[in-house]
């Protein structure tokens, strides 16, 4: 166990990390903004690593890639429209409800739709080697992943902090009757921001396609860890979620190092702890 | 008087003889059709069909189908209904070794015969055998002792394990490391990853790369398999320290998911499309007309060589839960896997195995047999029947 393992186990945590930040981003994203649980992210997810997988079979990974978030948006405006909408109000008992058994009728409907078996998708060959670092080889496609989470986190920060759409979403969270006599269309904002959320669903899908299996159920055994790494960072904050992915990813990977036969109970005992300690979470969102 | 009677009882008696022979031999089958193992389920479902079609032309047959689920809970209250409200004569099914283990004693105590064809879990036909439960797919154990011999005899000498951290991930490679230490060989570490809930191997390759290993013999099924043979090529570990395992982490299923990262990966089971003997062919044939050219996997084998026992027993002239019961435990035939029978200390399937490597033909993978291991019985533990 030389500094190469450790290099090569760190870049391991590093990229479990980005992986589950860019998962619970989009849910924690709308949790933040609209206050609704999305218990379906897990399905949303699983929906764009579909689509990206049948479109790079016949186009290419990158098209897939590219429509895949879209793909899932637009099953995120039709969701929006014809049952999110209505379910605003409603508390948050009945949300967790209907996505909860929106999860299961959407993983049915994607087994009408593709089969029961596993669909292929393979890591595109500009990334499919090694990369050196440190004399530490480590696959391509990994580092693609980390790319991807942190450009996601860069973005989703500029955008937030420093753009007018920003601080009107910041406005909404905050006050929305009052950012409503403002003049901010309220309502039109948290629509396109679950849209994005979903987007960002679809984006994980894809990106964690090549890295993992297609298999119908992916969306339900990846909801659990998603939830703990936005319940361990706070619902609804940036912060939160890229702290709680990082807090996730470390444990985890170096859980199963050096405790392996703990490996699986380690992340609930940090969960118990936090949600005793600090029930919001590390950094919860200030807004609500 | 006493003669009116006698006939009326004589009557009574070839009525209801020739009422059994009217009625159709009735076959619950239970499968998961939903939830994580529907492929599996559907696969052996064709699989038994095909046999069917195919063995018991002409006889009286009628199915009831039901959805396993692979909830050991549901599946218990289906295997009532179809017992004791469809009063089948037979079962046939079980993917998951959790339903088996939750249905054995209801199984056991309603007389009622099962044909497994898959649930590999050892206890089922050893400590916990029944004489009305027969195996028609492998024990874990079964598929793994004689390729620990293999691998030693073959100069494989230091091997580092990986499996899923359950009781088939357990047993399958126990199975393994017990012969093959047996034979000479060493175990240099190994690792039980969270069943299911193991996404990023990473961790655990970087322990088996370390480890100093010659090889890594590993188990893992269905999406997991998928991610598992994927990650061990992107980390390029395939080069210095192939990779073994039973043949489930291959399986021609779901091995197209795998793509190039499954090519050179050697496994060992009781069934490949590519077995050479003409049964195996003409069964590959029409199962892939019937499937869109696709190939059967050693779950189709186990519904199809089920169906086949299942036939011989009625066409042999068995026609209840017990006849039917005893004639599977003496069944013995050639299959598309060679010559199966079934093992009467156990009643688990007595078979031989191969070895096989996933290579690549032209565009598509496919699997080159490398040895014929010979077919070995079970220790029948505290099993008597």
């Amino acid at each position: 166990m030389d500094t190469s393992f450790w290099i090569l186990q760190l870049l391991n945590a590093l990229q479990l990390s980005m992986l589950l930040f860019l998962l619970s981003v989009g849910l924690t994203v709308i949790f933040g903004l609209m206050h609704f649980v999305n218990l379906a992210h897990g399905a949303l997810y699983a929906f764009g690593a579909y689509v990206a997988a049948t479109i790079a079979a016949s186009m290419g990974y990158w098209v897939g890639l590219f429509i895949a978030p879209l793909a899932v948006a637009v099953l995120g405006l039709v969701l929006y429209q014809f049952l999110i909408k209505s379910m605003r109000s409603s508390g948050p008992m009945a949300q967790v409800l209907v996505t909860f058994g929106l999860i299961f009728a959407l993983l049915d409907i994607t087994r009408i739709i593709w089969g029961d078996l596993a669909l292929a998708l393979d890591v595109p060959e500009i990334l499919s080697g090694r990369i050196d670092f440190f004399g530490v080889e480590y696959p391509a496609y990994r580092y693609f992943v980390m790319f991807v989470g942190l450009t996601a986190l860069v973005l989703l920060n500029l955008v937030l902090n420093k753009t007018q759409i920003g601080a009107m979403i910041r406005a909404g969270v905050d006050n929305d009757k009052m950012a409503a006599c403002l003049g901010i269309n309220v309502e039109r904002l948290f629509f396109s921001v679950f849209c994005v959320g979903c987007a960002l669903a679809g984006l994980a899908g894809a990106v964690a396609a090549p890295l993992l299996s297609v298999v119908p159920e992916m969306g339900l055994e990846i909801l659990i860890p998603t939830l703990i790494v936005i319940v361990i960072g706070g619902l609804g904050s940036l912060k939160g979620a890229i702290a709680g992915s990082l807090i996730y990813g470390f444990v985890q990977t170096f859980g199963s190092v050096f405790a392996p036969q703990f490996a699986s109970v380690v992340i609930y005992l940090l969960l118990a702890f936090i949600l005793v300690t600090k029930p919001a979470g590390l950094f919860p969102a200030k807004g609500g | 008087m006493k003669k009116t009677a006698m006939i009326s009882a004589l009557t009574a008696g070839i009525l209801s003889a020739s009422m059994a022979n009217a009625e159709p031999t009735k076959i619950g089958v239970l499968l998961p059709f939903s939830g994580v193992y529907a492929a599996l389920g559907k696969e052996i479902d064709a699989g038994f069909a095909l046999g069917m079609e195919e063995f018991g032309a002409g006889l009286d047959i009628e199915y009831v189908r039901e959805d396993s689920e692979a909830d050991p809970g549901k599946s218990v209250a289906k295997a009532r209904k179809l017992v004791l409200q469809d009063k089948v004569d037979v079962m046939t099914g079980l993917v998951s070794s959790a339903v088996a283990g939750a249905l054995r004693d209801f199984v056991h105590g309603a007389k009622v015969p099962l044909l497994i064809t898959n649930a590999g879990d050892n206890s089922v036909t050893g400590d916990k055998c029944s004489p009305y439960i027969s195996r028609f797919s492998f024990s874990n154990g079964q598929i793994n002792r004689p390729m620990g011999t293999w691998m030693a005899q073959n100069g494989i000498k230091k091997v580092y394990t990986l499996a899923p951290d359950y009781t088939a991930g357990r047993e399958m490679i126990e199975g393994f490391t017990g012969t093959f230490e047996a034979a000479g060989g060493e175990i240099v570490g190994g690792e039980y990853t969270p069943f299911r809930k193991t996404k990023d191997f990473g961790p655990y390759l970087a322990k088996a790369k370390a480890s100093g290993a010659d090889a890594v013999y590993s188990f893992y099924a269905g999406g997991e398999a998928i991610a598992f043979v994927k990650q061990y090529d992107s980390f390029g570990l395939g080069e210095g320290m192939p990779l073994y395992g039973s043949g489930f982490l291959t399986s021609p299923l779901y091995v197209n998911a795998e793509g190039d990262a499954a090519v050179g990966v050697t496994t060992v089971l009781h069934y490949a499309p590519t077995i050479d003997n003409e049964l195996n062919k003409a069964f590959v044939q029409k199962f892939q007309s019937m499937n869109d050219g696709r190939s059967p996997s050693e779950f189709a084998v186990a519904g199809y060589d089920a169906a086949q026992a299942l036939a011989l027993a009625i066409k042999g002239g068995a026609t209840d839960r017990a006849s039917i019961a005893q004639a599977i435990s003496k069944v013995s035939f050639s299959g598309p896997r060679g010559m199966v029978s079934i093992d009467a200390k156990t009643n688990n399937i007595v078979q031989p195995l191969y070895v096989y490597e996933t290579v690549k033909n032209g565009d598509k993978l496919t699997q080159k047999v490398v040895a014929q291991l010979p077919s070995e019985q079970d220790p029948a533990g505290n099993c008597s029947l």
